[in-house]
């Protein structure tokens, strides 16, 4: 249910499988439920599955969103 | 790792922690902020990264029954094991959370000692492919999990299908997590101020998936991803909404988890099962909360496939996973608790699941003297 | 229970017809009844590879003469792992390096190994070679010698394919003794290198558990390492102890459950390889839980840290070496870990093995 990591495609074969990659391991997944994702994009995976597109620009939001908390938090008494 | 190490950042992380304890300092009155995390991973990582000492008497969290293998009633758990005794060509495959989960008889683990075919499997594409090698083998494929993972389970299955691999089956004991939520509120049994969202759950259904937490119950709902800044903010979105009075469904994980979900995902769901009445352990029966498999699909039903005898199960004397994982009582609280059970000796499944509030509670709560 | 399948052998006439040459190909239960064909066996494969007088001179026992002054140390293993070559070593590695290490972590220097095998009908005997070979090898580098053994062939589906045990000599030079009772608070804990290789490296093997890439188990022979340190700082290592099955956090919950004392690690310092690291993401396991068989944990007196630490690294062994942790008063019995948010959590001992898990 909860264990899901965020992978790169490295390749994708003409049946659906490609090769996902998280810190130089890679594995074979299934493509089936991200029909539209491209080689090098990130996907969440979950037993075998890339069961969601990640979004790095909403990546990217959250992280700014934090480091100006903790510009804020620097700042204050 | 990317999308890993950057939301495990200490410096980002002690920001969001003196946030939050800024923030109920300034309103006393809301202290504890009390929230439920409603999954099993969510219970696991908080434990892991130290995060509730942190927030030690500003926030109190509770854990929910978010754990598919801790919800998975005793019945259908020897189920499964019948099923692996069915016909001597039978291959039982399953996850790996499933095997010291105690049954009535014993465990899987236990009755592959004596003699069952039992396999771990990573994915139900490799329970799969196990059938298509063996074809004089029937595979059972033993389908725990939530929103997350039935739909792997139903892609394997019309991957079958299309294959026309006839000895590939599946039993279904799928729940899902939005009548859960609902049964736990309605019991009324816990005071909440909020709850922590599934986020991999969402990631299929959708943040849109609990407004109904906010519309139909003022009970705001933050959808949260596992890494400590991604709970952290989850943490600090519920304390300002209960601050303000404000309850409405935040997404914190929006890198993985968009408002309609994955539609994909959801019509696989769709044209392999249908929503059927589901038993929880410690909740009993709850109406439209589980997933079993369409009549066109009934040959590959295992439970239809192989009919097996079961008989009912009383709980364990003592036991209150019940209570546990409906966010009643903690662990703490259990009498069993560390003393008759523990995780060489589990007496309900929230001891044995690595996801189970009492399992993280005796792995990582004990509180450290000196 | 097998983790795969057994190749398919021909059917019985084929064979017969394909003469003697072909019989040798594989394992036959022959091979293990002491008659010719266990003569062969032993003389072809495992006196013409262990390459030393004793082994040659075929007695039923290996007098030992010579044997330098010090207290005897004596230690077994069984060595069962599946698959028997998995990236970065093999069964037969395994067996030597786990005996020598278990020697030398009790600061002896090891000198005689023995080595039983038991054969699954059927083995292939290019397989059971390249085992050979390899247990040589290692027997080479750690310096030690594989001076007498036994053979056993069981009928076909009774072992997964090979076991051995070795058993192993050494001896304790006078004026080393390591061991709990030397243990005290504020010792400092060092480790030679990263954490969780082997495990992951052997998970990748495994029946549908496989995955692409460069990571090695770190099966090493250490008691060059060892024997160095003691060397340089004779008394200041207190105890050792090799972080074998359920990892580091197995051996410090042992230590802290066997002494009166706490053990505090923290995170941040343990090294781990980025691969590992990932592999555990992807299964949900730890790596503070997962095997290893090149790396020793080592306590030593607090004011000698440093001088270990250089000395450690200066060794092939040892290039990654980190101190992690230290011994204390606080928390008997229990080992607690620091996270890089402040946090302090404790660290359980393992109920079982860790498996994977999708939760």
């Amino acid at each position: 249910m909860c264990l899901a990591i965020p992978t790169q495609i490295k390749a994708i074969a003409s049946d659906g499988t490609a090769t996902v990659e998280l810190g130089g391991v890679e594995r074979e997944i299934s493509l089936i439920m991200t029909p539209e994702a491209k080689v090098g994009d990130y996907v969440l995976v979950h037993t075998g599955y890339a069961i969601t597109l990640m979004d790095p620009e909403e990546a990217q939001a959250s992280l700014e969103i934090f480091a100006e908390i903790a510009a804020l938090e620097d700042s204050l008494p | 790792m990317k999308f890993i190490d950057e939301f495990r950042d200490p410096t980002l992380a002690r920001a969001l922690i003196t946030q939050v304890r800024r923030e109920v300092a300034a309103h006393p009155e809301c202290r504890p902020v009390r929230l439920m995390e409603f999954c099993g991973g969510h219970t696991h990582a908080i434990f892991h990264f130290g995060l509730r000492q942190m927030l030690e008497g500003d926030v109190e969290m509770r854990s929910g029954p978010g754990c598919p293998v801790c919800v998975t009633a005793a019945r259908d758990l020897d189920r499964a094991m019948a099923l692996a005794d069915a016909q001597p060509n039978v291959i039982l495959t399953t996850f790996g959370d499933m095997v010291r989960v105690p049954g009535s008889r014993g465990t899987l683990q236990e009755i592959r000692a004596e003699g069952a075919d039992v396999r771990i499997v990573y994915s139900p594409l490799d329970a799969l492919a196990l059938a298509q090698a063996h074809p004089d083998h029937e595979v059972i494929f033993l389908g725990v999990g939530f929103e997350t993972t039935a739909p792997g389970i139903a892609a394997a299955l019309l991957q079958a299908e299309q294959a026309s691999t006839p000895n590939f089956s599946v039993l279904s004991l799928h729940k899902l997590t939005p009548p859960a939520m609902r049964a736990i509120l309605d019991a009324g049994e816990v005071a909440l101020d909020g709850i922590i969202g599934p986020g991999h759950v969402s990631a299929v259904i959708g943040s849109d998936a609990w407004a109904f937490l906010a519309e139909d119950y003022g009970m705001p709902c933050a959808v949260a991803g596992f890494e400590p800044l991604d709970l952290l903010s989850a943490i600090a979105a519920l304390v300002h909404a209960r601050v303000e009075g404000k309850p409405e469904v935040i997404n914190t994980y929006a890198r993985s988890v968009r408002a309609k979900g994955n539609p994909v995902a959801q019509g696989m769901l769709d044209q392999v099962f249908e929503v059927t009445a589901a038993n929880w352990r410690g909740f009993g029966e709850v109406p439209a909360s589980g997933l079993s498999l369409k009549a066109t699909l009934a040959h590959r039903d295992a439970a239809q496939r192989f009919p097996v005898e079961v008989d009912p199960v009383e709980e364990p004397i003592g036991c209150r996973c019940g209570e546990v994982l409906r966010g009643v009582i903690d662990p703490t609280d259990c009498a069993l608790f560390r003393r008759a059970c523990t995780p060489r000796n589990p007496i309900g499944p929230c001891m044995v699941s690595a996801e189970g509030a009492c399992a993280a509670y005796y792995k990582y709560g004990e509180p450290i003297a000196g | 229970m097998k983790t795969s399948a057994p190749e398919q052998v021909g059917p019985p006439a084929k064979r017969a017809a394909r003469g003697r040459h072909a019989a040798a190909e594989r394992v036959l239960l022959a091979h293990g009844s002491g008659g010719s064909l266990s003569h062969e066996l032993i003389r072809d494969l495992f006196v013409r590879y262990f390459d030393n007088a004793l082994l040659a001179s075929m007695g039923d026992s290996a007098i030992l003469d010579d044997l330098p002054p010090g207290r005897l140390a004596l230690t077994t293993d069984s060595y069962v792992v599946q698959p028997l070559f998995f990236p970065g070593g093999d069964i037969g590695e395994l067996a030597v390096c786990g005996t020598v290490n278990d020697l030398a972590v009790m600061g002896a220097r090891p000198l005689y190994l023995t080595a039983g095998f038991i054969l699954e009908e059927g083995l292939p005997m290019a397989d059971l070679e390249r085992v050979v070979v390899s247990m040589a090898a290692t027997a080479r580098e750690a310096g030690v010698q594989i001076v007498t053994g036994d053979t056993k062939v069981v009928d076909r589906g009774a072992a997964d394919g090979l076991f051995i045990n070795t058993a192993g000599v050494g001896v304790v030079p006078p004026g080393i003794e390591l061991g709990p009772h030397r243990l005290q608070p504020d010792d400092v804990l060092l480790i030679n290198g990263t954490v969780g290789d082997h495990g992951m490296a052997v998970m990748m093997q495994r029946e549908g558990l496989t995955f692409g890439s460069s990571l090695q188990s770190d099966t090493a022979p250490l008691n060059g390492l060892i024997a160095h340190v003691l060397a340089e700082l004779p008394d200041a290592v207190h105890w050792m102890r090799d972080a074998t099955r359920g990892g580091v956090a197995t051996v410090l919950n042992e230590w802290a459950e066997g002494t009166s004392l706490g053990i505090e690690i923290v995170e941040s310092r343990i090294p781990v390889r980025e691969e590992v690291r990932a592999a555990c993401e992807f299964l949900g396991l730890d790596p503070l839980y997962t095997a290893n068989e090149g790396k020793v944990i080592i306590a030593v007196a607090e004011e000698s840290a440093p001088a270990a630490l250089g000395i450690l690294r200066e060794h092939p062994r040892g290039r990654e070496a980190a101190a992690i942790g230290r011994v204390t008063s606080d928390h008997p019995g229990r080992v607690t870990l620091e996270t890089p948010y402040g946090a302090r959590r404790i660290v359980q001992m393992l109920t079982g093995a860790q498996l994977p898990r999708i939760c």
